[in-house]
């Protein structure tokens, strides 16, 4: 049996991942972007929905998906920061993208293995999701280091500004940080990116401690469900 | 700026079938045609292989010629099985 | 059977475009003979509904009215997508949400079917990209009002995909090869879109009066513009009878608004709300609902560009264009770095 709070944490990083990349629809660069976009976005929804409903049983309350998603506060959000952050420009939402799905692949491979079997179901359909979202941001990633000078430049700033923020990631799993790193060395060397040095760690998201972020992003998704209490959609 | 190139795409249904083309998209290049293809078309598991060949490099055949090409296999009857007499009483011919 | 009536939910709609595909391809079989010149050969697969293919010899007024027809197709599911994307950061419940996405990510591939289905026709989809942009090419008016409510991303489902697929349906069986199977592909697709909106006015409508109120809201303001949706009245139509000729399209815009019409109105009963409509009753004699006519004028002023939200549509559109321009550039000087080898090997190929 895994913990409420555990599996918590990792619905809340699929949702707002989902909400976030939903903010991509009919604004992508290209449209057979837009599709693929939404695809990643309904898959993280889809695992954010399975893990939601499982951490609702596990605190046994009788919370289910929709109350853990739109009836917490930021504060009792459990997600890393990572996820929460704005989506600059296309070449930050990939190398958000890059960094979490090296790590949400490495992590669900785990899990799946694991002994709590409701989790492991979970995680072996999200692997596979996982692996396809790496696939698509690395090479997005590639492609934007690799393509023109404006291109390099922004995927080069967009590496920078989200590195610090997968400390967080890899610190609640350090036997998977040799794995994440080399996967994604791998790409930023073939994108003639540079891996940042490592620095500045902020963190929180866990324990509930956001950034300014996060409270306007749930404010949005939650306006309506708020707004009719107790009202079914 | 020139726009992506065209790309035209098969799909192979189901194991033991052929790929057919389902239609094109475009892409700058082979790798993400693939990725846009099974994102465009296989959102309802329609496709167990998917091939994606550039527009470009497909060559075909002109209506003009449609005489010239097709019309000449009309006569030759004798290709197609139901052309021969099956003597009565001869089995599994 | 093109006479027949009929209603648009569900498994009647993905009977009929069966019926369309079946007829395709049953028409293939018939043989036509090779007319003495290509006029006559193009008239004489049209009439025997046989399908008319990219490399075909066809008219320009033929080629002209579909390009100008599929590109606004194409724009229409493009733009159609923002007023529903803009609920989809605030649906309700995450079931609700991935279905808005589904949905709306469906519209973004049927853009992409339209675009390529034009394509055949010798335009590229930039130069289409720019027509609209310009403001030389049109979409449908329909989406030029805005999504207020919850509520109305169920009345785009009910009413404005409802008209659509009365629209739609026959377009299944346009002379145009590419642009039936596209049909015939979406059609297919969307069958599921007016359900999901119809089931959430139902939802909503049943549920707390605040709810009910705001489907009600909701159908005030969509009916008359989904009436809209099917173009002016017949007397005042341009393009009507050579299209209809050309079998491109298949049904007058009255006859289709009518269905459209006796249709709504017992899904309203159902539904527990009202169409704004005091005229609307049943007519025994014509076997139909009379009903009012939308405001043509209205429709006539949002065509112009004069619609609630005509300017933040197209703003949209175009700083998607312009913002992603940097990175369609990118993607296109990694492909001429990195160009692949010449052929591929059939092994390759073959796996």
């Amino acid at each position: 049996m895994s913990g409420f709070e555990f599996v918590l944490g990792l619905g809340d990083d699929a949702l707002v991942a989902a909400q976030r990349l939903a903010q991509w629809c009919a604004r992508a660069p290209e449209l057979e972007e837009d599709v693929a976009l939404a695809n990643i976005a309904l898959d993280q929804l889809g695992a954010a929905r399975l893990l939601l409903g499982y951490a609702g049983e596990l605190e046994g309350e009788g919370r289910d998906e929709d109350a853990l998603a739109y009836l917490r506060t930021d504060r009792e959000y459990r997600n890393v920061l990572l996820v929460e952050l704005p989506d600059r420009d296309f070449a930050v939402l990939m190398a958000k993208l890059l960094f979490l799905s090296a790590w949400q692949r490495l992590r669900y491979e785990d899990l799946a293995a694991g002994d709590d079997e409701r989790l492991a179901g979970i995680a072996a359909k999200a692997v596979k999701e996982s692996a396809y979202h790496l696939d698509h941001s690395a090479l997005w990633t590639v492609r934007l280091g690799d393509g023109t000078d404006e291109s390099h430049a922004r995927m080069q700033r967009a590496v920078d500004e989200v590195w610090p923020y997968t400390h967080e990631l890899l610190a609640e799993a350090p036997h998977l940080r040799a794995n994440w790193l080399s996967t994604v060395d791998g790409v930023l060397a073939e994108a003639t990116l540079r891996r940042p040095d490592d620095g500045w760690r902020p963190g929180g998201g866990r324990d509930g401690r956001h950034t300014e972020a996060l409270s306007y992003l749930l404010a949005e998704m939650q306006v309506l469900h708020r707004a009719y209490p107790g009202a079914r959609w | 700026m020139p726009e992506w190139p065209l790309w035209e795409v098969f799909v192979r249904p189901r194991r033991g079938l052929s790929h057919t083309h389902v239609g094109s998209l475009h892409a700058p290049d082979a790798a993400l045609a693939l990725r846009n293809a099974r994102d465009l078309f296989t959102r309802r598991q329609e496709g167990v292989s998917i091939w994606v060949v550039p527009a470009a490099a497909i060559t075909a055949s002109s209506p003009d010629e449609k005489d010239s090409f097709f019309d000449p296999a009309a006569d030759k009857v004798y290709r197609h099985p139901t052309f021969y007499e099956v003597p009565d009483g001869v089995q599994h011919l | 059977m093109y006479g027949n009536d009929f209603a648009a939910s569900g498994g009647e709609l993905l009977d009929q475009v069966a019926d369309a595909e079946r007829e395709l391809r049953a028409a293939a079989d018939r043989s036509v003979r090779g007319g003495s010149d290509e006029e006559t050969y193009f008239t004489e697969l049209v009439a025997a509904d046989q399908k008319i293919e990219p490399r075909d010899w066809m008219p320009d007024g033929y080629r002209k009215t579909l390009i100008r027809q599929i590109a606004q197709h194409a724009h229409s599911e493009i733009i159609g997508m923002q007023p529903e994307a803009n609920w989809l950061t605030r649906a309700p419940t995450l079931k609700r949400k991935a279905i808005l996405l589904a949905k709306v990510q469906d519209e973004a591939g049927h853009g992409l079917y339209l675009y390529a289905a034009a394509e055949t026709l010798g335009v590229s989809r930039d130069t289409l990209y720019d027509l609209l942009l310009a403001g030389r090419q049109k979409y449908s008016s329909i989406f030029n009002y805005p999504t207020l409510s919850w509520a109305d991303v169920g009345a785009i489902g009910w009413l404005v995909d409802g008209a659509a697929i009365v629209n739609q349906v026959p377009l299944c069986r346009c002379s145009y090869g590419p642009y039936a199977r596209a049909m015939i592909r979406i059609c297919k697709e969307e069958s599921f879109h007016q359900r999901q909106g119809y089931e959430i006015l139902y939802t909503l409508a049943h549920g707390t009066p605040g709810q009910k109120e705001m489907a009600q809201d909701a159908v005030d303001r969509w009916w008359y513009p989904s009436l809209a949706m099917f173009g002016p009245p017949d007397t005042d139509s341009t393009h009507s009878a050579q299209s209809m000729a050309w079998k491109i399209k298949r049904f007058s815009n009255d006859d289709l608004r009518q269905r459209f019409v006796d249709m709504c109105a017992q899904q309203a009963t159902v539904l527990g709300l009202t169409i704004p409509d005091p005229d609307l009753r049943w007519n025994p004699d014509r076997g139909a609902y009379d009903y009012t006519a939308p405001d043509y004028a209205e429709l006539m002023e949002v065509i112009r560009g004069n619609g609630p939200c005509n300017r933040a549509r197209m703003a949209n559109r175009r700083a998607a264009h312009e913002d992603g321009a940097w990175v369609r550039e990118a993607a296109a000087a990694y492909a001429a770095k990195h160009a692949a080898p010449a052929a591929p090997t059939a092994e390759a190929v073959h796996a």
